[in-house]
């Protein structure tokens, strides 16, 4: 068996874009193997390969600080005899090491549970078509192009303000993925999709210490980026916001999570809705399918197969088609997140999330920010979070906190070394407004967030 | 212990690309040019099993092999990086190609790669995969499962989980090294749901090092883990709300030092305070804690999560002091910062893979043992939280702020332990914090190995530990005002 060809120049070391050969010798990969599986006393298996190319290049204080080549191969297999399972991953491709994956993966298939609910996805899910999305749009890669725009980006913050005091670097990334999935049901498909990003981090410093943020940009095609410009200064604008914080007393506050910080919060509601945290029964949300999860203003829509999004897929990790539907309607629940596995625990046919959700998008009546914060009064605006204090069995949520406070409508002064705190169940019950400043870059498409009150905790 | 774990290393790497000595020089020579100041090619494979059980059944079973090639050129603060998923001449030849393009074209510099000499070895290098047969370990998931569904009717889900590394490294650079490694790497969990009156309460446990499975069947490991988590989920059944804002604050010991990796450690790693970005940057000889504190970092515990034979620029691991006595002594250095710095690495240097560059990082971060008696900090608290078991931190560098998420908790008062407390996140200001330790107990512990430490997309395995620790004020992030 051949390694699928290594995609890097050798002429300048810089990667270039993958084509329909990368895909078809991927699908030949997958074959292969899906038949030696099978060889060697499968009765059913699935093979997903992939093959990325990309380039990182980091600018600080206007030279290279590092030049990254990335270059991921590998592929991963389940195999089932007849219900038990086993799976095994490999980067390295050559035939010992795949022979190697295919056989520990029927070993332990040996030693692991019948199960009833194991097993591939129902054939009458497979995607039978697979529409052309347009995720691909490669660009040659090149180092000094990079840098121009890495420097722009860098020049933009470093001149928004005098307050600014370091280049925490710039950041111009670009990558090339090619996927391809099979399994013994005759399935075999692949995809090309590209990823641009750029990314600025910056240091602001005034009497009351040093203050750091950062923004970036990302798309599947380059030109559709925001601009060095723009970027650069987006990143400086939060860092000079965050100079000399304040305290708050401690008590119950409006709390508005801005765009950046929002698709964070829903996340945590589909965890809750998780096919996985159902059957589990660890979810907040248990059994909730007709209930009421959120305030009848919302509504979370998944589509899948929007042209060029992030977050778009035409099939799942399973092979699944994906299609367009609400998780959350009116704020009752219409579906879990599912997959195969999860779906069969359930007695639900799988909803294709067995790669997550994909283009969640929040359908609400938005309004202007501006609006939001003048109906809030006052209250105080989280535009960055920090640590892991969400439970989702329990709901509780605590984490920290910092961003603005607001009074009569307008920026007070920064906030930090906050705590803000409340039951997840309370909170999305008591969302009381939506931004129409939807943040794009996400695979979770939401404005800012108005939580109508949690506790804040300050020193 | 000191065993020759390089050429160990370096014989079976090389081998399964066929590459020969001579060879590698030949493409280390091929690096080097005269604006290239060192040039490195790390090699490593690791493979990885993973076993676990929920709602009885062992359901999932996987193994993973990662193998491959990073090159790395650095021309003063510049970098480049490239890698490769396999381990073959023509690849290594692109790889190190690539790596070198961020200098221009010149003319290639002689490299030899000298003899090396054995260095002590903090773990054994045996595959902890095949330390226990398959059978036993499905054997004993299945064993632990029954055992902590028997332990509390109010038990109604169990997870148990084993995972076995065998990572096996060779780093050859132009700097002169030439050394490898062979390291194991095990963790044990189990995970239970109770439920009471309706209300569902969660409890983790577990623990691991750099060594075999077989730990697991010693003086009871695993039934103490299963216990330990029954017991967590069960006091969580009673838990009230957290109180909301400062307070003082007694850490239990082991598992609460991530107070010490978030408030310091990471601050002290040697990148943040090299480009001035760390809030203890230019802050070597002051005072950033209460003199109580004396942190260390230390690779050399032997099979501790955290301990490192060498690191990943092949540097022997070594104890770090950080803060002696309250005052800033060093930072965690690898090689390059080091020598931007003008000093030299401590061992620090560690990356996730082959496909991630090296960085200044922890390994076992900890606080030195003090005088009181941890009964003693409770009683002299009128009223506070005491809080023993965490999930985890952040930290932001160059603020100093972090956080730390309590899973159990207890409310002080009148100097004693009280009710338990809803999970809750601590915050607070790193160099600030640490000088409100106002005592320290006679109980260091090291936590059972559990950690992983995240930096800039790169998880790495670490260790924390501390003695009980009492924090005059930190503010504490209940629901409770």
């Amino acid at each position: 068996m051949k390694r699928s060809d290594l995609t890097l120049d050798d002429r300048n070391g810089n990667p270039i874009p993958h084509t329909s050969e990368n895909e078809d010798a991927l699908k030949t990969f997958i074959t292969q193997i899906l038949d030696l599986a099978k060889q060697e006393g499968a009765t059913a298996a699935e093979v997903a390969a992939r093959d990325d190319v990309g380039l990182d290049v980091k600018v600080r204080e206007a030279d290279i600080e590092t030049v990254e080549f990335c270059n991921n191969r590998g592929f991963e297999i389940s195999v089932y005899v007849d219900q038990s399972c086993g799976h095994a991953s490999t980067t390295d491709m050559d035939e010992r090491s795949v022979n190697e994956a295919v056989q520990t993966a029927l070993a332990f298939a040996k030693h692991t549970a019948s199960d009833p609910c194991s097993g591939l996805a129902d054939a009458d899910r497979l995607a039978s078509e697979v529409p052309n999305l347009d995720l691909y749009h490669p660009e040659e890669l090149d180092v000094s192009d990079a840098q121009a725009v890495a420097q722009k980006m860098e020049a933009a913050a470093m001149d928004f303000d005098p307050r600014m005091y370091k280049s925490d670097g710039a950041r111009v990334g670009a990558v090339s993925v090619c996927t391809a999935y099979g399994n013994s049901l005759g399935f075999l498909q692949s995809f090309r999709s590209s990823s641009y990003n750029r990314m600025m981090g910056v240091l602001a410093k005034d009497d009351s210490g040093m203050q750091s943020a950062y923004w970036y940009t990302s798309s599947r095609i380059r030109d559709d980026m925001d601009s060095p410009q723009s970027v650069g200064t987006t990143a400086a604008s939060r860092a000079v916001q965050k100079l000399s914080p304040r305290s708050l007393s401690t008590g119950s506050y409006p709390v508005l999570f801005d765009s950046s910080v929002a698709p964070g919060l829903i996340s945590h509601l589909m965890s809750a809705l998780s096919g996985r945290s159902q059957y589990l029964k660890s979810s907040y949300l248990l059994d909730s399918l007709g209930q009421t999860a959120t305030t009848r203003n919302l509504t979370l829509k998944e589509y899948p197969r929007l042209v060029r999004a992030v977050g778009s897929r035409a099939f799942d990790a399973e092979g699944v088609a994906t299609y367009d539907k609400a998780f959350i309607e009116a704020g009752v629940v219409r579906n879990y997140v599912l997959n195969s596995y999860s779906g069969r625990k359930l007695n639900i046919p799988t909803t294709g999330n067995a790669s997550g959700v994909n283009n969640l998008i929040v359908e609400a009546a938005f309004e202007p920010l501006a609006n939001i914060l003048r109906k809030m009064g006052r209250g105080l605006v989280v535009n960055s979070l920090m640590g892991q204090g969400v439970n989702i069995l329990t709901g509780d949520y605590s984490r920290g906190a910092s961003g603005y406070w607001v009074e009569n409508g307008e920026f007070a002064y920064a906030v930090d070394e906050v705590t803000i705190a409340g039951k997840l169940d309370d909170m999305f019950k008591n969302l009381v407004a939506f931004g129409d400043d939807i943040e794009k870059r996400r695979n979770i498409r939401t404005g800012s967030i108005l939580v109508e009150s949690m506790t804040v905790a300050a020193h | 212990m000191s065993r020759d774990s390089t050429n160990v290393a370096k014989q079976s790497l090389l081998a399964t690309g066929d590459i020969s000595e001579r060879q590698l020089e030949r493409m280390m020579s091929g690096m080097m040019s005269r604006q290239i100041d060192r040039g490195e090619l790390f090699f490593q494979c690791i493979r990885n099993e993973n076993w676990s059980l929920e709602e009885g059944l062992v359901k999932n079973a996987g193994y993973s092999l990662s193998k491959g090639i990073g090159a790395r050129a650095i021309c003063g603060e510049k970098s480049g990086f490239a890698y490769a998923d396999d381990i073959q001449m023509g690849t290594l030849e692109q790889t190190a190609g690539a790596a070198r393009s961020i200098a221009k074209l010149g003319l290639e510099q002689r490299t030899q790669i000298p003899t090396t000499t054995p260095i002590p070895s903090f773990y054994d290098d045996a595959d902890p995969l095949s330390s226990v047969s398959q059978d036993d370990k499905v054997a004993l998931l299945s064993r632990i499962d029954a055992f902590t569904r028997a332990l509390d009717p109010r038990v109604v889900e169990v997870s148990v989980s084993i995972v076995a590394n065998h990572e096996t490294t060779y780093v050859c650079s132009s700097d002169g090294t030439n050394r490898g490694d062979v390291r194991p790497l095990v963790r044990f969990g189990v995970s239970v749901v109770v439920e009471k009156d309706g209300r569902r309460e969660r409890g983790s446990f577990g623990g691991g090092g750099r060594h075999g499975l077989s730990w697991l069947y010693e003086n009871d490991t695993a039934e103490d883990f299963a216990r330990e988590a029954v017991r967590q989920a069960l006091v969580n059944l009673d838990a009230i709300d957290a109180p909301a804002g400062p307070m003082t604050v007694v850490l239990g010991p082991g598992l609460p030092g991530v107070l010490l990796h978030e408030a310091v450690g990471h601050g002290l790693e040697g990148d943040f305070n090299r480009k001035g970005t760390s809030a203890f940057s230019n802050r070597i000889g002051e005072r950033v804690a209460s003199p109580l504190c004396t942190v260390i970092d230390d690779a050399t515990f032997p099979n501790r999560r955290g301990s490192l034979t060498m690191d990943d620029e092949g540097t022997p691991g070594q104890r770090t002091i950080l803060i002696e006595n309250g005052i800033l002594k060093g930072y965690m250095q690898d090689k390059l910062n080091a020598s931007l710095m003008g000093t030299t690495s401590t061992g620090n240097g560690r990356r996730e893979s082959y496909a991630h560059p090296p960085m200044p990082r922890m390994t076992n971060t900890f606080m030195l043992a003090g005088n009181s008696d941890p009964e003693e900090i409770i009683r002299s608290v009128d009223r506070g939280i005491f809080a023993v078991s965490f999930g985890g931190g952040q930290v932001d560098i160059t603020s100093g702020q972090f956080v730390f998420s309590a899973t159990e908790a207890y409310l002080i008062e009148n100097g004693k332990k009280m009710a338990p407390i809803r999970g809750a996140t601590l915050i607070g200001n790193g160099p600030d914090i640490m000088n409100k330790v106002s005592m320290v107990g006679n109980d260091l512990a090291l936590d059972t190995g559990v950690g992983v430490c995240g930096k800039e997309g790169q998880g790495v395995p670490v260790g924390v530990g501390q003695p009980t620790l009492k924090i005059d004020e930190i503010t504490v992030g209940g629901t409770s005002v």
